[in-house]
C-alpha cells in the first residue's frame, strides 16, 4: 500500500491488516505513555483545505503518537481560480520535507488525482474528498463495529471480520463520503448493508450498489439490525427541496425516542448507535438517542487515532526497508 | 505571395478512391474542381499527387470549433486553430461565439473573419452570439452580424444555454428574416447546476455531481416544438445521449425542421474515463454510457444525427492540471476528427466514404448555407466546376495520438497515447495546396481569396 485513497478498492486482507494494526495501535494508546518512536524523524503533513477540526486534531494526535513531525496547513481553499494550484501546494510542502500529505479537500476525487499526478513522491492519505470518500472514517467505523461483534462472541478481535453483521445507514446518503466509505468497506469484511433515507438523498443508481436500499427507517429497524450509523443533515438541506422540513425528517428518518426504544426491544444483544460527529441533537437523533449507552460516538473518537496511526504506519514504514 | 511569383494552380490527384467508391483522377485548376474522370491528360506545367491507396474527399466542414480569439489566446487563436484545421483536413471551420469579448456585434465577428483571411489556413465563419454577452437576457444584434463582411448565418450562445423559452422563440423567428439558425447548447441550467459528469450509479459513486441526460432531452424536446411553431430553423449542438436522439428522430419525422451535431469524443468514449479523475476527460456535454455511444452511431449513420461538430476546446495547461471539480470543461479535436470518424463509423460498417463527405462536409454546409464548400451528391458525385476544397486521406495508417505534436496551442486531447487510423495527407482550400504531404504548406494569401471570390461569387447564399 502506497496511499490510503478509498475503501472501494482496498482488499479484505488489506482491510483486515490496517485493523489488525489499529489494534496494536490501541493498546498503545491505553498505556501511560502513549507514544512510540515509529516514525521519528518523518514529517506529516496534515493538509486541510476544507474546514475540520476533529479530523485535522485526530490525525495530528495519531501521528504525534508516531513521534512524527507534525505540519498542519490549513487553507479554505487553493486552486487556479483562487490563486496558488494543487500543485504547487503540495510540492512546496514536500520540499519542506513532507514524508506522508493528510488530505482533507472540497473536490471529490482530488487524493486519487494527488497520487496518480506525478507531482510528489509522498504517501497521500485520503482525509475526506469532496462527497467521495472518507476512508479513514469507514476504518475506525469497521474497528468499532468489529471489537463489537468480536466481543459478543467471546473472541479476539485480530483476524475476523463483519461477516454476518447487518448495518443500517441512515440519513444523507446523497452527500455524504462517510456512507461510501462505509458502504464499501463494511461490505468487503462481509456485513449486510441497508441504506434508509428520504428518495431525494439516495444516489442515483444506488440499487446497483451491494446493499439494500428502503425509503423507511421504520421498516430497517424492524429487521433487527446490529448497528444503526445516523449521518449528519445539514439542515439547510430543505432549502434545496431535499426534504420538506427539519420536523418532517425528524419524524420519518431521526432516530427519536420512539426509534431508541424500538431498537432497544430488539433483542439485538449489544445493538450499537453510530454517529460520525458532529451530532445534530434534535435534528437527526434525539438528545436521548445521543446519551443512549449504546451510541458509541465517543468510542469512535477514539478509535479514530488508532486506525490514523495504524495508516500512518503501514503507509510510511513500507517505503524505507527497515 | 505576391502576384508576380504565381503558384502552380493546375494539380492533377491521380489514383484515388472517391467517396462514390470509384478510383478516378481529379484535376484542381484556377481553384476549381476541373475534372473528375479515369487517366485525365496532364497539360504541362501540372503538379501530379500519386493518391493510389488514398480516399478523396471534399474538405470538411465543421460547425463548432473554439478557436479562442479574441481573449484567450494563450489557449488558441485564429492562425493555430486553423492550422490545426487544415491538418485535421478541414477547409471551413465555424468559430464559435463565446471569445473574450463575445463576438455578440458585428465588430467581433468582422475581426474573427478577417483574421481567417489573414491566416489563410481554411475558411473561418464566425458564430454570432444569440445574446448579448452569452447572458440570456438581450437579443444580439443578430442582423448587423448577418449583414457585415463576415456574413454570420449560424448563431450559439454555445457554453450557454438559450435557456428562456420566449428568448429562444425570438431568436428563432428574428433569424428567419435572413435564413440564419440558432444552434442551441442545450443545457437545462437548473437541472446542471454545479454538474461535473453524466449522472447515474458512476457518479454516484465517485461523488462527482451529475449532468443529467434529460437536462439535455427537457431542452431539445421543447426546441424542436418551438421550431415547429414558430416554423424556423433549428439546429441542436452537440448531442450526447441516447434520449436526445430518439426526440430529434421524432421531431425529423414530424417534419419539423431541426439538425443535429454530435462530436467525435461522443462516438468514441464513454464515462468509465472519468474514473481517472484525470480533467482531459472533463467535457461539456459529458462524457456518456456505452448505449449513448452506439445510439449516436446509428443517427449518423440513418440520418438523425446530422452531421459531426468537432466543439474543438482548447484549454491552456494550468487550466487542466488541477482539481476535476474546478478544471476547465472540453476537448481539443480538430486533428482527431476524422480519424475518430472512420474508427466510430467506416471501420465499423456503419457508413461509408459518401456518408462521411455528408455527415463532414456537405450537410454542415448546408446548415450554414456555405454555398462553396460541401459540393458533392449524396451518393459522393463530386461537382464538377465547384470550388476545389478538397481532403486527400489516407485511411490504412495506424497512429499513436501524441499531443505534443499537434498544431493547435492546446494539448487537452483525450486521445493521448491512443491508436488511431488514418492520416490527412494533402487538404486543398479553393484549390490552394495548404497541406502537402502531411504537413502544412502554404496559407492562401489573400490575393488568391480576392481573386476567388471575384470568381465564384459571394462565398455564400
Amino acid at each position: 500500500m502506497k496511499h490510503l485513497l478509498s475503501t472501494q478498492d482496498l482488499s479484505h486482507a488489506d482491510a483486515l491488516r490496517i485493523l489488525d494494526t489499529t489494534e496494536e495501535m490501541a493498546a498503545v494508546s491505553g498505556r501511560e505513555v502513549k507514544k512510540l518512536p515509529a516514525l521519528r524523524g518523518r514529517t506529516v503533513v496534515n493538509l486541510f483545505l476544507e474546514d475540520s477540526t476533529r479530523t485535522r486534531i485526530s490525525f495530528e494526535a495519531a501521528a504525534k503518537r508516531l513521534s512524527a513531525d507534525v505540519i498542519n496547513f490549513s487553507g479554505k481553499g487553493t486552486s487556479v481560480s483562487k490563486g496558488e494550484s494543487l500543485k504547487d501546494t503540495v510540492q512546496t510542502l514536500e520540499a519542506i520535507g513532507a514524508d506522508a500529505i493528510v488530505m482533507r479537500h472540497w473536490g471529490s476525487g482530488a487524493a486519487a488525482q494527488l497520487a496518480d499526478s506525478g507531482w510528489i513522491r509522498s504517501a497521500v492519505v485520503n482525509a475526506g474528498d469532496g462527497t467521495h470518500e472518507h476512508p479513514t472514517q469507514a476504518l475506525l467505523d469497521a474497528f468499532t463495529l468489529r471489537r463489537h461483534l468480536a466481543r459478543r462472541g467471546g473472541l479476539a478481535p485480530h483476524g475476523t471480520d463483519l461477516t454476518g453483521m447487518k448495518v443500517v445507514i441512515v440519513g444523507d446518503i446523497l452527500h455524504s463520503r462517510v456512507a461510501r466509505s462505509n458502504l464499501w468497506l463494511l461490505t468487503t469484511l462481509g456485513a449486510e448493508v441497508t441504506l434508509a433515507a428520504p428518495p431525494t438523498l439516495i444516489p442515483l443508481g444506488a440499487g446497483d450498489w451491494p446493499c439494500a436500499v428502503t425509503y423507511s427507517l421504520d421498516e430497517a429497524l424492524a429487521t433487527a439490525p446490529d448497528a444503526v450509523m445516523m449521518l449528519r443533515v445539514q439542515s439547510e438541506r430543505m432549502h434545496d427541496a431535499f426534504f420538506p422540513s427539519a420536523a418532517e425528517y425528524t419524524r420519518s428518518w431521526g432516530l427519536t425516542d420512539e426509534r431508541l426504544a424500538v431498537i432497544e426491544a430488539s433483542g439485538v444483544p449489544d445493538a450499537v448507535i453510530m454517529h460520525p460527529g458532529p451530532m445534530n441533537r434534535g435534528l437527526e437523533i434525539s438528545a436521548a438517542g445521543a446519551d443512549s449507552a449504546r451510541n458509541t460516538a465517543l468510542e469512535q473518537v477514539a478509535h479514530g487515532v488508532s486506525v490514523r496511526m495504524a495508516v500512518l504506519y503501514l503507509l510510511l514504514n513500507q517505503k524505507e526497508p527497515a | 505571395m505576391s502576384p508576380a511569383s504565381p503558384s502552380p494552380d493546375r494539380y492533377l490527384i491521380t489514383g484515388g478512391t472517391l467517396p462514390d467508391g470509384t478510383t478516378a483522377d481529379v484535376l484542381v485548376e484556377g481553384g476549381l474542381l476541373a475534372a473528375v474522370g479515369p487517366d485525365l491528360t496532364t497539360p504541362a506545367g501540372t503538379e501530379v499527387l500519386d493518391a493510389r491507396g488514398r480516399v478523396v474527399l471534399p474538405g470538411l466542414v465543421d460547425l463548432h470549433a473554439h478557436l479562442r480569439q479574441p481573449g484567450r489566446e494563450d489557449a488558441e487563436t485564429v492562425q493555430t486553430g486553423t492550422r490545426a484545421a487544415a491538418l485535421g483536413g478541414f477547409t471551413s471551420v465555424h468559430a464559435m461565439a463565446n471569445s473574450t469579448p463575445v463576438a455578440d456585434s458585428a465588430g467581433v465577428v468582422e475581426q474573427v473573419w478577417q483574421l481567417g483571411r489573414e491566416a489563410g489556413w481554411c475558411d473561418v465563419h464566425p458564430i454570432g452570439a444569440v445574446t448579448v454577452g452569452l447572458g440570456g437576457e438581450r437579443l444580439a444584434e443578430l442582423g448587423a452580424m448577418a449583414e457585415s463582411r463576415a456574413r454570420v448565418r449560424v448563431f450559439s450562445d454555445d457554453g450557454m444555454c438559450v435557456a428562456d423559452p420566449v428568448m429562444m422563440r425570438r431568436a428563432l423567428e428574428y433569424v428567419k428574416a435572413f435564413d440564419g439558425v440558432i444552434a442551441q447548447h442545450a443545457q437545462e441550467p437548473r437541472l446542471t447546476d454545479g454538474a461535473q459528469m453524466n449522472e447515474g450509479a458512476l457518479s454516484s459513486m465517485l461523488g462527482l455531481a451529475g449532468w443529467p441526460a434529460v437536462a439535455e432531452e427537457a431542452i431539445i424536446a421543447r426546441d424542436v416544438l418551438l421550431a415547429q411553431h414558430v416554423g424556423s430553423r433549428l439546429h441542436v449542438c452537440h448531442v450526447s445521449t441516447a434520449g436526445s436522439v430518439e426526440i430529434i428522430r421524432w421531431a425529423k419525422e414530424r417534419g419539423i425542421d431541426v439538425t443535429a451535431e454530435a462530436t467525435p469524443h461522443h462516438l468514441l468514449l464513454t464515462e468509465e474515463l472519468v474514473r481517472t479523475y484525470n480533467p482531459v476527460y472533463k467535457v461539456n456535454p459529458p462524457l456518456r454510457r456505452e448505449a449513448d455511444v452506439m445510439a449516436l452511431r446509428e443517427g449518423l449513420a440513418d440520418g438523425t444525427i446530422d452531421t459531426i461538430g468537432t466543439d474543438h476546446a482548447p484549454h491552456t495547461a494550468e487550466t487542466k492540471e488541477c482539481e476535476w471539480t474546478v478544471a476547465a470543461m472540453g476537448m481539443t479535436g480538430l486533428e482527431t476528427a476524422l480519424p475518430v470518424a472512420q474508427l466510430a463509423l467506416v471501420d465499423t460498417g456503419l457508413m461509408d466514404w459518401a456518408g462521411i463527405s455528408r455527415i463532414l462536409s456537405s450537410t454542415p454546409a448546408r446548415i450554414a448555407r456555405v454555398a462553396d464548400q460541401g459540393r458533392i451528391s449524396a451518393d459522393g458525385v463530386f461537382e464538377i466546376g465547384a470550388p476545389a476544397n478538397l481532403t486527400v486521406y489516407d485511411p490504412d495508417v495506424t497512429r499513436t495520438v501524441d499531443p505534443e505534436t499537434h498544431a493547435t496551442k492546446s494539448r487537452n486531447s483525450p486521445y493521448r497515447g491512443m491508436e488511431l487510423p488514418g492520416q490527412v495527407t494533402d487538404v486543398f482550400n479553393h484549390g490552394h495546396p495548404v497541406v502537402r504531404e502531411r504537413a502544412l504548406a502554404t496559407p492562401r494569401t489573400s490575393y488568391q481569396q480576392d481573386q476567388q471570390n471575384n470568381q465564384t461569387g459571394s462565398p455564400q447564399q
